[in-house]
């Protein structure tokens, strides 16, 4: 057991390394903002990822031919984590490039691989993906977006909701469904649009939070040119599940506050006269929180133990949300509580508005991406192979499935 | 980047569970629990036998000369198994603290005996019932004599010898002791897990001699256990992966209302939270044991996050285990009660879960974690 780097992997991270120094600063532990409404943030992060395009560094596992260098798990784990130590805008491309661009890099023609994946690893464009529906959450193969087929165009009504950053998208992945004569699973063609296609409406969500990082996305009569179609037509579901695979690789650690955060404010905070950290409620949870937090960093390192040996990672990664989500509403909840009544009020402190945020983001959190539940599921089934719950859904027309009043 | 055991280590593993699947330790763990045997005297005798009592100590003294690594995968296929042995008294404790703190007469006497079997060791530490700490310890050891009772003592039947820890003018201290000696007396004291027996040992005037610094014996036995919270922690995960294997081969089986139970999410997110508790605990376990290895300046942080973690999984996974098994968990014929009871010896021997969040939260105290 130890923690270096091979010789191979060291010259790399020094390559990252030297790389980012040139070209950018290390983080000096303020939490910036990062919201892309902002148009100067919105550019700031396209030049970095430009920057970071022009020398490499965007997407370094794809081929030389759409804009990478041909990089391994292992080299795109050490980039990330060198990347991580320096204050730069990340987060705007995750979708496109973590859940866009494998869908593209698998199922588009040579051609359009070579006018959209250079550009969208260049940062140029951005990328957007419609899947979720009012009535199609957890159960995302229950979409009713509607596409007809007329000629040599898809024409598509209907709506799509969580859609991050439609708002400053170019282009988005969409499934909908060609044919709710046939079983669920089967009617479903995807595609990928022009976001500025007329007919195209998007409203953003205010959240719990009071901010908007996700938007409803309106269709009426949307066209879209049969070549833009990924996949055959009903396999919609097929292409689907590549980027939703895609999608739990990438969504991960829920960040915010966390048990150092809680740690040194509660070493700081009064309670009845003494330092919170005497608080023998306190000190537990903490305790429990630092074995959540550095079994989600040792699990990491085990993954990455198997990337560095060149096998595969056991399922392990797969804990990762549902820990990191429940104990960043934990956090939240202790550090609000702290303040006993005056918890209620809002102010400048920085580490009250994190436990602010941490307890408002937090269901949020417990949600995106794989809810609690239905990755408890996944776990059940993928992981200790438990069997499926008998479905209602199956062997159906889409249309004869109950569907509630929803 | 290597958080992982070496080839060398997993094919030790993959041995020691081959042995131990071949001479059924959970039906030797049975018997002893059903009988009035404390401990599986056979199955300890080819134990010593494979040499694993000597995994640790140097090949001067007639071991093998390994690692805490070795060591590692041995305890957490042990407790997949419920081993009815004192290997963790013998093993973790004694023999570590010979190895640490004996000097080169003690050493030469008992490291050879250990590999041979010849000599067994435990560590008799609480005297009330609550826990021991420096302030509370009474027994005496004043002209290397002992005076005193200690209670709870784990495998003190089969043991030959015993560290305790003791009191005199100058402080705490260790004290060895042979325990065939005149003015021992050894009592069984019933416990909730009885395939590992629990002794009270009463000291009338007993010699022992002096292991370690005549009053840094506290600071000794806390090191002491920080080390051995690791092995202890590999221990709980092997039998909390045993647990959950149990539950989920049930929930396959089980049928109601015509359909497995393992169908039915309420099982399904029960058995996918022990799946998240056991791997947070395993992930944990990796970290202290590369920090055991290294003797790193982390490990007392280390050590109780892995015991932490480790005491809750196998703590969920043991009850839980019972609780999809339904009527048949609370039966004595199923094997769920086992993995309970010695999730409870193995959480209580070393000290309590709360007491183990405690010491980790002084550790982070310490080492002031932001």
């Amino acid at each position: 057991m130890d923690f270096n780097d091979t010789p191979q992997e060291a010259k790399f991270r020094k390559k990252c390394r030297d790389w980012l120094e040139k070209n950018a600063s290390y983080k000096d532990g303020s939490s910036k903002s990062e919201d892309f409404a902002n148009k100067d943030k919105l550019n700031d992060a396209k030049a970095w990822q430009k920057k970071k395009y022009d020398a490499g560094w965007a997407m370094l596992h794809w081929p030389k031919e759409y804009g990478g260098i041909g990089a391994s798990s292992m080299e795109r784990i050490i980039w990330a984590n060198e990347e991580a130590k320096f204050d730069v805008p990340k987060g705007i491309f995750e979708i496109g490039l973590g859940m866009c661009g494998p869908v593209m890099m698998e199922y588009a023609s040579e051609e359009q691989k070579e006018r959209y994946l250079p550009s969208m690893a260049e940062g140029k464009e951005i990328w957007c993906q419609l899947f979720s529906e009012p009535s199609a959450g957890s159960d995302v193969a229950g979409l009713r977006s509607k596409a007809v087929q007329n000629g040599d165009k898809w024409i598509i009504n209907g709506q799509k909701v969580w859609t991050s950053g439609a708002h400053f998208s170019d282009y988005g992945i969409l499934v909908v469904r060609h044919d709710p004569n046939l079983e669920k699973h089967k009617g479903m063609t995807f595609f990928f649009v022009d976001m500025k296609s007329p007919g195209i409406e998007v409203k953003p969500i205010k959240q719990i939070t009071g901010g908007s990082s996700f938007n409803e996305v309106y269709f009426t009569d949307v066209e879209i040119p049969d070549s833009q179609r990924l996949g055959e037509i009903g396999d919609g579901w097929k292409v689907a599940i590549t980027t939703l695979m895609n999608e739990r690789l990438a969504v991960g650690d829920a960040g915010g506050a966390d048990v150092e955060d809680a740690f040194r404010w509660a070493k700081n905070q009064d309670n009845l006269g003494e330092p919170l950290l005497n608080n023998k409620a306190a000190r537990e949870s903490i305790a429990d929180w630092y074995c959540e937090k550095s079994g989600l960093k040792n699990t990491k390192l085990r993954t990455m133990s198997a990337l560095s040996r060149g096998d595969t990672p056991g399922p392990e990664a797969s804990i990762t949300k549902i820990v990191s989500a429940g104990k960043l509403q934990n956090i939240g909840n202790f550090g609000i509580d702290s303040l006993d009544m005056a918890g209620m009020l809002k102010t400048d402190d920085a580490d009250i508005k994190s436990f602010q945020n941490a307890w408002l983001g937090a269901p949020g959190m417990r949600i995106a991406g794989g809810t609690d539940e239905i990755l408890r599921n996944i776990i059940a089934e993928r992981v200790l192979g438990l069997p499926q719950d008998p479905r209602a859904d199956k062997g159906v027309a889409f249309k004869d499935i109950p569907s509630g009043n929803s | 980047m290597n958080l992982d055991f070496s080839d060398d280590q997993k094919f030790l593993q993959e041995e020691a569970k081959k042995f131990l699947e071949k001479e059924k330790a959970l039906s030797r763990n049975r018997s002893v629990l059903e009988t009035e045997s404390h401990a599986d005297q056979e199955l300890w005798n080819k134990i010593v036998d494979l040499g694993w009592t000597g995994i640790r100590i140097p090949e001067e003294y007639g071991g093998l000369g390994l690692g805490h690594l070795e060591l590692c995968v041995i305890a957490e296929e042990l407790g997949r198994y419920l081993a009815p042995v004192p290997f963790s008294s013998s093993v973790y404790l004694f023999t570590e603290a010979i190895i640490n703190y004996g000097n080169e007469e003690i050493k030469k006497d008992l490291l050879p005996k250990l590999v041979t079997g010849e000599v067994i060791g435990t560590l008799a530490v609480t005297e009330e019932l609550y826990a021991p700490s420096k302030s509370n310890i009474k027994v005496s050891s004043k002209n290397n004599t002992l005076n005193g009772k200690k209670i709870a003592v784990p495998d003190a039947e089969i043991a030959t010898h015993s560290l305790v820890v003791s009191k005199s003018d100058k402080g705490v201290s260790l004290q060895l002791v042979d325990l065939s000696s005149p003015g021992v007396t050894i009592k069984h004291q019933e416990n909730i897990d009885e395939s590992r027996g629990h002794f009270s040992i009463e000291f009338d005037g007993v010699k022992s001699d002096l292991v370690g610094d005549e009053n840094s014996g506290w600071e000794l036995y806390e090191t002491l256990i920080n080390q051995a919270a690791v092995l202890f922690s590999y221990e709980q995960i092997g039998g909390s992966q045993a647990a959950l294997d149990m539950a989920i081969n049930y929930a396959k089986e089980r049928y109601a209302f015509g359909r497995p139970i393992g169908s039915y999410q309420a099982i399904k997110h029960k058995l996918a939270d022990m799946y998240v508790a056991l791997t947070l605990a395993k992930s944990n376990c990796y970290y202290a044991a590369w920090a055991l290895s290294t003797d790193s300046a982390d490990l007392p942080s280390a050590s109780a996050t892995a015991r932490v973690s480790a005491t809750k999984a196998y703590q969920l996974c043991s009850q839980e285990n019972i609780q999809t098994h339904g009527g048949n968990g609370f039966t004595w014929e199923y094997d769920c009660h086992m993995y309970y009871r010695r999730s409870k010896l193995l959480s209580l021997n070393i000290g309590s879960l709360s007491n183990w969040r405690e010491k980790l939260v002084i550790s982070l105290e310490q080492s002031n974690i932001n």
